[in-house]
């Protein structure tokens, strides 16, 4: 059990929550409204006294974004010391503020220490410096040490303050000798700010300052890699104070250089940064001009850059429908109403059988499930589909909505008249409950919604405990609401280990609810190899959410369960049995010999295409009109469980009409996402120099150093003349001219606020609908790039002319593998690849704990232009591999063999 | 020279005693034990001030710790939970905050001692108990102005000094910050033993082997263990912090140990242990309650019951200490020690030192 375990120095900050900072975090914003100095209205409420409304500043930092707070109280007319202990006490009261670290900000120390004194989370101080001299430098340094905060180390000596290149690199390394040798700081600890000074001053020698923080940023980063840069942006664009438009757009292309040498984090307005990629190009042009101090002769670029405006849009439509069915008996109407999934009228006739019948309850065991009944039928007998069912459900829910309250207070009427009459008053069992979630580090759950959505239909109660959730919250909500079943789902492979983890958990709880498996990477196989074992009391792989009313029916029958569990366990000691027997079988190459049998490509013929730019490029908002041209249908029918062909299946004798209306609904739901704008797509590419520096291994050339990715090789024993391949074969060696690899990732982002919307409206059929197409609109948005790419960006293939049929078909030159799929399991490659699009910030996609994407709507990859490269599975690998692996990888055996245990023989 | 405690817990899984309070009951003791000839016209009530009694009743006092001792105890800790100005201000008694701790430190000194002596093999600590005030720092007592404070971090702190220059005098080998529900009082002991030992550095140190840089480099102070209190399900301290959160506060102490106590039995602790053991770059410690409290407020967990939950920890891998807090008993630590005997103390981490 117990593994070594390793730990990373990273810088790590606490309120109530942590925050650690890792390569991965990319930029980290510090709100910088609850500054006096700053903004004259937090200023005004803190000379006021109205520290509620001064709260109200803080509280609105921490939603738009920032993820640590900056407080300043440097004002001549406040007296500092009292007014940060006040608004600190205050802020620890405050849960959804004290979340987050707090940097406490002061030219004074005395503030400083007042402030670290009514703070319980690991602070940062802002600043400290040598301005006036060593001694009281250190002295200070050991006062923040003894209060354990973190340290924001100004470019600041005796001489004055750091202006040029060389002076703030001087200055911090010296402060990183003191602080690390004298006082014991760890150098993680350990912030610096490098001055960020105003440009376009009109002054000289003012221009060159942006530029002289880029390149002193670099320096410093690489001289002491495990120290931090930060700095108060808006510094940079004081001489346009009053022009905001221009000034938010100069933060951010100087961030995007700052943060390229490598900033770490900076004071900014977090709910007011402008997307470098959206800023008019000639206002971008002349920005850059002048951050970089280019085109600046006698001040030309400052001169130019002046005025810009802005502009709006808006629509709108509407609709008729067939309505004779309206004049029936309210029975037949709710009837209709759920088998055509039509909402519009529940309310009322809901609310008109309630009063026609005794008890609200009948209304639900009445015509309501008699309507369902039908539903059910229907849909055992293959008459009707998942998404008719789904929004069948849709309807029955709102249905039930209406006559809750009733239910309620009926509940509540008997309670009182029980306890008035002093007898007990006992609720009859209920439905069975079912819990489902997705497990932690998984953020996908379109299947799992779907799932729920049908055992609901069927009259289960369906606890969704949502996504990335951790197995002690899985089973104590399982015990907490005596539930009957738990259902597991999960979409990338770590998911399975973690589902290993909950069975393993269930059993040491003694529990003996059955446990269902599903979700897109889960198998029939891998549950009875390695879930079944680890829980006595059932455990079902259920492959779609059809199948999984008949299993739930089983499991909740008295009859029936023992034979049910006894039938699966047999079947999954076969299985299982059949695998060791298997496994036998498979002849191995030893890795060493699989590392000659390389792909034999004819390199010497082979002259690399160098693409249109390297670095990256990024797009945001990009046209979701022209993504949409790209999508891939049949995976959305396939998400709704009905499969076919696309287009033929929408003309297929038995589901086509089904079909097709689902498609109609997407098609208009699609239509509305564009015209509203109510997704935005963004992505990045990138393109590097890189060459086959080992069997496995490419290293990719970059402005910041080389950067080695790893692969994995086949090493199953193949026919003669079969190579065993690896992704790494795809590369030239570095012999001659270079060869370049590409990567990319994108992203749907926004749709939590629609989701949230038709949760609210009960509407789960328009819900997943939304996100099939957000997963289709992403994978759409890959393909797009990847041509683009193939035609433009990179340009190897220029003379290609594929239709979409073709394009889905993958008849295209090159390849666009992901880290995590079969050609390249290693799901922990992807921090290479973020890294190299420059991480969250560039790509808009952070990654969990398993490294889903999120948002769930995401795809990544490597591009490969050779055109004999090819998707492939790596297979199954053997022992040597994953320790030759784990040592190029500088990952210890345990933890690599934990990232790639699916695919070990 | 007998081994450091930094090189025993190398080699084992430490154990440390188990509840005070829970041993003192059962000598049903009245005031007038407590009061003994010395406080005999003292003006207000002293009954429940069992740290009183390390002056008025040391035989009670060393004979609980030998109980514990010959339970297997490694470590015990000192009767000094409240021995600080601002907790003997309930019983007037804020003058003799130094002289208690002095005296609650010789009582478990004498009987480590003895015991050590017994067997030089196993060497026995002594942890100065820091408890945790009965005021915070980070909470208002007064619900309708949050931004109030009964007490401030230099009084938390000073009266910490105090406490600590006690136990220092008295003998102690660790000092040991506990049931920490407040990690601003925490950080305020950690700020006064960090302060007090610049100013008054120990003549030698045997800590050399020690691993971090602590205190001064390493030099001249005493080790700190920490144990913080997550006080319901909720996963949380009382002032609101994630156990990763607290650890990260306190991180700075360069503790010989984090861990957890009180509060939790040993089955609700368990995810918390487990994943400190994941992210604690020092050593990990555990002494839960005996279960939780019935109906009546008393522990009924039986110490095979506890012990059977321990064991899997230490199966596991993520226990470095282990005791028993509120309910505990000399048979609950036993019961601990015998299960836990059989297996390896966790493993440090690894502390990478690039990116």
């Amino acid at each position: 059990m117990s593994e070594q375990i390793h730990i990373k120095p990273y810088l790590r900050l606490s309120g109530l929550e942590p925050l650690v900072v890792r390569p991965e975090t990319n930029f980290v914003n510090i709100g910088e409204r609850t500054n006096v100095t700053g903004s004259k209205k937090f200023a005004r409420l803190i000379r006021e006294g109205s520290y509620e409304q001064a709260l109200s500043v803080a509280r609105q930092q921490v939603e738009s974004g920032a993820q640590i707070i900056d407080i300043n109280m440097d004002d001549a007319l406040l007296e500092g010391v009292s007014a940060m202990t006040t608004f600190l006490n205050l802020v620890q009261a405050e849960p959804d503020i004290a979340r987050i670290p707090i940097m406490i900000d002061s030219s004074k120390f005395e503030i400083i220490e007042a402030g670290l004194k009514c703070v319980q989370g690991k602070c940062i101080v802002n600043s400290i410096s040598m301005k006036e001299g060593e001694a009281k430098f250190i002295d200070q340094a050991f006062i923040c040490k003894s209060y354990g905060a973190s340290v924001i180390v100004m470019a600041f000596d005796e001489a004055g303050q750091a202006d040029t290149k060389q002076r703030k690199i001087e200055i911090c390394h010296r402060a990183y000798k003191i602080l690390t040798e004298q006082v014991g700081y760890d150098p993680q600890d350990i912030i610096f700010d490098p001055n960020i000074f105003a440009i376009a001053t009109g002054i000289e020698e003012h221009s060159n300052y942006a530029v002289d923080f880029i390149e002193a940023t670099k320096e410093i980063k690489r001289l002491m890699p495990l120290t931090k840069v930060s700095g108060g942006v808006s510094n940079v664009s004081f001489s346009f104070r009053g022009n905001d438009h221009v000034r938010e757009a100069i933060h951010s292309v100087f961030l995007y250089y700052a943060i390229k040498a490598g900033m770490d984090m900076g004071i900014v307005n977090a709910g007011q940064l402008v997307v470098y990629d959206e800023i008019e190009p000639t206002l971008r042009e002349l920005c850059e001009d002048v951050i970089l101090n280019r085109n600046n002769d006698n001040n030309e670029a400052t001169e130019k850059l002046i005025l810009h405006a802005e502009k709006v849009k808006a629509k709108g439509k509407v609709e008729i429908k067939d309505e004779k069915w309206r004049n029936e008996p309210v029975e037949k109407r709710l009837s209709h109403s759920l088998v055509n999934g039509i909402t519009d009228y529940i309310d009322a006739d809901t609310e008109e059988a309630r009063l026609k019948y005794p008890k609200p309850l009948d209304v639900i065991e009445g015509p309501l499930m008699d309507g369902m009944n039908i539903v059910g039928d229907l849909f055992g007998a293959g008459k009707m589909f998942l998404p008719q069912v789904v929004k069948s459900a849709r309807v029955m829910k709102k249905a039930v909505a209406v006559l809750t309250p009733f239910i309620e207070q009926e509940k509540e009427d008997r309670k009182q008249a029980h306890l008035a009459a002093g007898t007990i008053n006992e609720e009859s069992a209920g439905a069975a409950k079912i819990l489902l979630a997705t497990v932690k580090g998984d953020v996908h759950d379109i299947g799992k919604n779907i799932v729920g959505v049908v055992l609901g239909c069927n009259g289960y109660d369906i606890i969704d405990l949502g996504v990335m959730v951790a197995t002690d919250k899985i089973l104590d909500a399982a015990v907490k609401n005596n539930v009957d079943i738990i259902g597991l789902s999960g979409l990338i492979t770590p998911s399975l280990d973690e589902m290993v983890h909950v069975a393993h958990e269930m059993k040491r709880r003694g529990m003996t609810q059955p446990l269902l498996i599903g979700g897109a990477t889960t198998s029939r196989m891998h549950t009875a190899v390695k879930i079944a074992q680890q829980y006595d009391n059932g455990v079902i792989h259920v492959l779609d959410a059809s199948r999984s009313v008949t299993v739930a029916g089983s499991l909740l029958s008295k009859d029936q369960k023992p034979e049910f569990l006894t039938g699966i366990k047999k079947e999954y000691d076969k299985l299982k049995e059949d695998f060791a027997n298997k496994k036998t079988i498979k002849n191995y190459l030893a890795f060493e010999e699989a590392q000659k049998n390389i792909a034999p490509i004819a390199w010497e013929n082979f002259t690399p295409v160098v693409p249109s730019f390297t670095g990256t490029k990024i797009f945001n908002h990009f046209d979701l009109a022209e993504i949409a041209a790209y999508i891939d249908w049949q995976p959305f029918f396939i998400a709704w469980e009905m499969h076919g062909r696309f287009p033929q299946i929408l003309s297929d004798e038995i589901i086509g009409a089904a079909a097709t209306h689902l498609y109609g609904d997407a098609q208009k739901l699609l239509q509305q996402i564009i015209d509203e704008k109510w997704l935005t797509a963004r992505g990045a590419i990138g393109f590097w120099q890189a060459s086959k520096t080992a069997p496995d291994t490419v290293t990719v050339l970059t402005e910041n150093g080389n950067i080695r990715l790893e692969f994995l090789r086949q090493q199953i024993k193949k026919t003669a003349g079969q190579p065993n391949l690896s992704l790494a074969d795809f590369i030239k060696k570095e012999e001659g001219a270079y060869d370049y690899i590409g990567a990319f990732a994108v992203t749907i982002e926004g749709i939590e606020p629609y989701i949230k919307q038709f949760e609210k409206n009960l509407d789960d059929y328009n819900k997943i609908i939304l996100q099939a197409l957000a997963d289709r609109l992403a994978e759409a948005f890959a393909e797009l790039l990847h041509k683009k790419t193939r035609l433009e960006y990179w340009g190897y293939a220029t003379d290609e002319h594929l239709t979409n049929d073709q394009l889905i078909k993958e008849e295209y030159l090159g390849i666009r593998p992901a880290p995590g799929y079969p050609a390249c399991p290693d799901h922990t490659e992807k921090y290479k690849l973020f890294d190299l699009l420059g991480g969250e910030e560039a790509t808009g996609i952070s990654l969990t704990e398993s490294l889903a994407m999120y948002p769930a709507s995401s795809v990544s990859g490597w591009y490969f232009a050779h055109p004999e490269s090819k998707y492939f599975g790596v297979g199954k690998i053997n022992e040597d591999q994953l320790k030759d692996y784990a040592d190029r990888k500088g990952m210890s055996l345990a933890e690599a063999r934990r990232w790639l245990s699916p695919i070990l023989e | 020279m007998k081994k450091t405690i930094q090189e025993s817990i190398k080699e084992r899984i430490l154990i440390i005693d188990g509840a005070m309070g829970t041993m003192i009951q059962r000598h049903k003791l009245e005031e007038a034990d407590y009061r003994g000839e010395r406080f005999k016209n003292w003006h207000t009530d002293v009954k429940g001030n069992n740290d009183l009694l390390s002056i008025t009743r040391p035989d009670i006092i060393i004979g609980i710790h030998k109980q514990y001792l010959e339970a297997g105890a490694d470590i015990i800790e000192t009767n000094t939970f409240s021995s600080t100005v601002i907790a003997q201000a309930d019983y007037d008694m804020q003058s003799l905050a130094y002289e208690l701790n002095v005296a609650s430190a010789r009582c478990a000194r004498i009987a480590a001692d003895e015991y050590t002596a017994k067997d030089p093999s196993k060497p026995r600590y002594v942890a100065g108990a820091i408890g945790p005030l009965n005021k915070t720092l980070s909470l208002s007592p007064d619900v309708n102005n949050p931004g109030y404070r009964a007490v401030s971090f230099d009084d938390v702190a000073a009266a910490y000094t105090e406490q600590i220059r006690g136990l220092v005098d008295g003998g102690v080998d660790v000092l040991l910050i506990e049931t920490i529900f407040d990690t601003l009082n925490a950080k305020a002991a950690i700020y006064a033993i960090q302060n007090y030992f610049r100013k008054n550095p120990l003549p030698d140190s045997s800590d050399k082997s020690y691993r971090g840089h602590s205190l001064l480099g390493g030099r001249g102070a005493l080790p700190i263990m920490i144990s913080g209190t997550i006080t319901d399900a909720s996963g949380r301290t009382l002032s609101g912090q994630t156990l990763e959160a607290f650890y990260v506060s306190v991180m700075h102490a360069n503790p010989l140990s984090v861990g957890l106590n009180c509060a939790l039995g040993a089955a609700e602790m368990r995810p918390h242990i487990e994943e400190l053991a994941q992210l604690c770059n020092c050593y990990t410690s555990a002494y839960p309650n005996a279960g939780l409290p019935n109906a009546f407020g008393e522990y009924d967990e039986q110490p095979h019951e506890t012990a059977h939950i321990i064991e899997e920890w230490a199966a596991n891998g993520w226990l470095n200490i282990v005791g028993g807090c509120c309910g505990t008993t000399p048979d609950h630590i036993k019961h601990i020690a015998d299960e836990v005997a059989k297996f390896q103390p966790r493993v440090l981490p690894v502390l990478e030192e690039a990116l």
